[in-house]
């Protein structure tokens, strides 16, 4: 008996099953191997999941597309070393749930924009971004710095991303394991139950809207925008081992 | 001729096919004009004004989602009604259902929008509905497959007709891709954000598998179930290979599924799976091109039609940009021009050469030819398909060239050095030579959307007439009786 492709045609349940098959093998060999090859995404030290503060900043990234225009994954070549620092790692957007890569650069890439400039340079730039570059197309974002920083389900955003694989600690044995992984000062900065309590803090020491008084989201933005790139200390790895880190 | 007509309104079930051909075409006037409007944003960049709903980063998935999922969404799910019925000769399985479909999947249209606008985004392009609209969509979409399926089941002709496989490839794949893509943890049960279960790489790597084939299925082979129905019946012959149809349609199905990845070239996704999307992608140019050349060479013995009728050459023109689109891809997935092309314009323009050029043109090709039919009568106005035509191709034509400048122009600024080996230019350069290139971006997009008002109002004056001599025709039954 010999194939027809007429068999195929001429029955509804073998063309939907051969198709079925025809466009998952695709997805299966590309995405399930990611999941389970340990080197997709080394261990790299510094890396830490977001504080609340810096969180809800990474929240208020997200809502107004600032991915539509920035991206944030520096490739290894000398001119993207040169303009934006080292390329990035898989290890740093390891807690980015989404990432946000991004896939086109109107603006510059922000993978390592964090300590770049001062909290009062980001502060006017978003509110009027060709207050500083001139020639800039960004839109301005008054409402930032007006609105107060909503934090009152902080504690449900972090139990949300917490099931997703952030090791956000909701008992003393999570806290403690987290004391082991990243030292006991960022350990503390990761407890639920102190989410808010911690946010404010940073807020205000971090000063990052220019008024101690309220937390906005600008003080939020800021406070992500100025970390971002920056948990690694690239002047402690040794070249030969960044190599396996691509 | 009129009696064959009204036999085939009575034959089919096409009240569902005409609510989603107005609204393709609504959408397409809605989507386009938020398209005009963020491009005039770059260009032009007082237009945000302050507020963060006109914001170019909240408006631009306004865009994205009102014409790929509005105006396209609506045109698929129009044609494939029309053509499951017409080529198994039967009426849709489950018109309840059906009717589902159409109020489920404007709603979905509708509330998205809404979500944007007001903040609410997944930030991860193309599928940026936050999660009770996504458990919409699969409900909608569960349906779809039941109609669409069903309707095949209970064909009265033996054989599947090539259009349906690729159709029913579209709405497989979809539910895919939709499914886990969009798998996430809600904040809470009553607020519409919520975090992607999956983070970085693994992320990355899963948005642009379901990225890329919205593109190959949603944007590629469900239009070419339009193309393999429309482009013959509309040349009145028969598909040029019918073994190429087979070739084409199976090497497109399992290819499409692998090229994602090369939207992730020189970035922290492990190397194999990048080269493995590139290799795919440049193999993926034969099953295309096979596609475009039965496409074209349909046309063989009648080509004389390409002087006479304004709708035969929107399908050619369409089939042309997209032979072209599907040969630039390949071309920007081979890693050092992907160094040179990845986040600029360039990407940008090859996106809009595949949906203006090929997606919307094979899409008021079909229209026009299926909407007379429809409403039983004939287009209100030939020279007004004409005139759209033009703006049409002018319009995609001053886009892709101002995108391949702007986006070349980005790539070459950002890697030039000078003398003393320092980059040459600082970003904002960049930026700020881009501006004429924006600005003729905007007003091709301006000739498009123009086009795209006379198509609505020659639609319109068309169901007008057609409605208008129905009431006649019902009177004249009426009064001879």
């Amino acid at each position: 008996m010999s194939f027809k492709h007429e068999n195929v045609e001429t029955n509804a349940g073998v063309l939907l099953v051969l198709t079925m098959i025809a466009i998952s093998v695709g997805g299966m060999v590309e995405i399930a191997p990611l999941f389970f090859i340990k080197d997709t995404t080394e261990n790299v030290a510094g890396v830490r999941p977001y504080t609340p503060l810096e969180s809800r900043g990474r929240d208020i990234y997200v809502r107004e597309g600032c991915y539509t225009c920035h991206s944030q994954m520096i490739r290894p070549f000398r001119d993207e070393q040169l303009r934006y620092g080292h390329y990035s790692l898989a290890a740093e957007s390891k807690y980015d749930h989404p990432f946000q890569w991004g896939s086109k650069r109107t603006g510059p890439d922000l993978a390592r924009v964090g300590a770049k400039y001062s909290n009062e340079w980001h502060v006017q730039h978003l509110l009027k971004p060709t207050s500083v570059v001139p020639e800039s197309v960004m839109p301005n974002y008054p409402w930032l710095l007006s609105t107060k920083l909503d934090i009152s389900d902080i504690g449900d955003r972090m139990r949300a991303l917490r099931i997703t694989g952030v090791p956000y600690s909701a008992n003393q044995e999570e806290y403690e394991h987290n004391v082991k992984q990243f030292g006991e000062a960022v350990a503390k900065t990761l407890v639920i139950a102190d989410a808010q309590k911690n946010l404010v803090a940073q807020a205000t020491d971090g000063n990052y809207d220019g008024d101690r008084g309220s937390v906005s989201e600008m003080d939020a933005l800021v406070a992500y925008l100025q970390v971002l790139g920056t948990m690694v200390d690239f002047s402690k790895i040794k070249p030969e081992e960044l190599v396996k880190f691509r | 001729m009129s009696a064959t007509h009204q036999a085939a309104a009575e034959q089919y079930d096409y009240d569902i096919i005409k609510k989603f051909s107005v609204m393709a075409i609504v959408w397409a006037v809605v989507g386009m004009l938020v398209g005009v409007y963020i491009a005039s944003e770059l260009a032009w960049p007082f237009l945000n004004f302050d507020s963060p709903y006109f914001s170019f980063g909240r408006f631009r998935p306004v865009h994205t989602g009102a014409v790929i999922f509005g105006f396209g969404g609506s045109a698929l799910f129009a044609t494939s009604y029309y053509v499951v019925q017409r080529t198994c000769q039967t009426r849709l399985f489950a018109p309840g259902l059906a009717t589902f479909t159409f109020w489920g999947w404007q709603a979905v249209i509708v509330l998205a929008a809404a979500s944007y606008v007001l903040g609410y985004s997944q930030g991860r392009e193309y599928a940026e509905m936050e999660w009770p609209i996504d458990l919409l969509i699969l409900v909608v979409w569960v349906s779809y497959m039941a109609v669409y399926i069903g309707t095949l089941m209970q064909r009265k002709q033996a054989h599947i007709y090539v259009a349906n496989w690729f159709y029913l490839s579209f709405i497989l794949a979809t539910a895919l891709l939709h499914t886990f893509n969009n798998i996430a943890i809600p904040v809470n049960l009553f607020t519409l954000k919520s975090y992607s279960l999956f983070a970085g790489t693994q992320d990355a790597m899963t948005q642009w598998w379901y990225g890329h084939n919205a593109v190959g299925f949603f944007l590629t082979a469900a239009f070419l179930g339009m193309m393999y129905y429309f482009v013959p019946k509309h040349a009145g012959r028969p598909v040029y290979s019918y073994r190429l149809s087979i070739v084409h349609f199976w090497a497109l199905s399992f290819m499409y599924m692998w090229v994602g990845t090369h939207h992730l070239h020189w970035t922290a996704l492990p190397d194999w799976a990048s080269t493995l999307g590139a290799t795919f992608s440049i193999m993926l140019l034969l099953p295309s091109w096979g596609g475009m050349i039965n496409g074209i060479m349909t046309l063989s013995g009648a080509w004389d039609k390409l002087r006479t009728d304004p709708i035969m050459r929107f399908m050619i023109v369409a089939l042309s940009f997209y032979g072209m689109s599907t040969f630039e891809g390949p071309l920007m997935s081979l890693k050092d021009v992907n160094a040179l092309s990845h986040y600029t314009d360039w990407t940008v323009g090859h996106v809009h050469s595949g949906a203006l050029g090929w997606v919307a043109m094979i899409s008021f090709g079909s229209l026009y030819h299926m909407i007379p039919r429809l409403w039983n009568t004939t287009m209100h106005s030939e020279k007004l398909i004409n005139i759209h035509f033009w703006l049409a191709t002018i319009g995609t034509l001053l886009y892709i060239t101002a995108m391949w400048i702007s986006g070349i122009s980005q790539g070459l600024m950002w890697r030039a050095f000078d003398d003393f080996g320092n980059l040459q230019y600082s970003f904002v350069e960049s930026v700020a030579a881009m501006h004429p290139f924006y600005a003729m971006r905007a007003i091709g997009g301006m000739f498009f959307l123009t086009g795209m008002l006379l198509m609505a109002y020659n639609v319109y004056q068309t169901i007008r007439q057609g409605v208008r001599a129905e009431v006649a025709n019902a009177r004249a039954v009426a009064a001879a009786a």
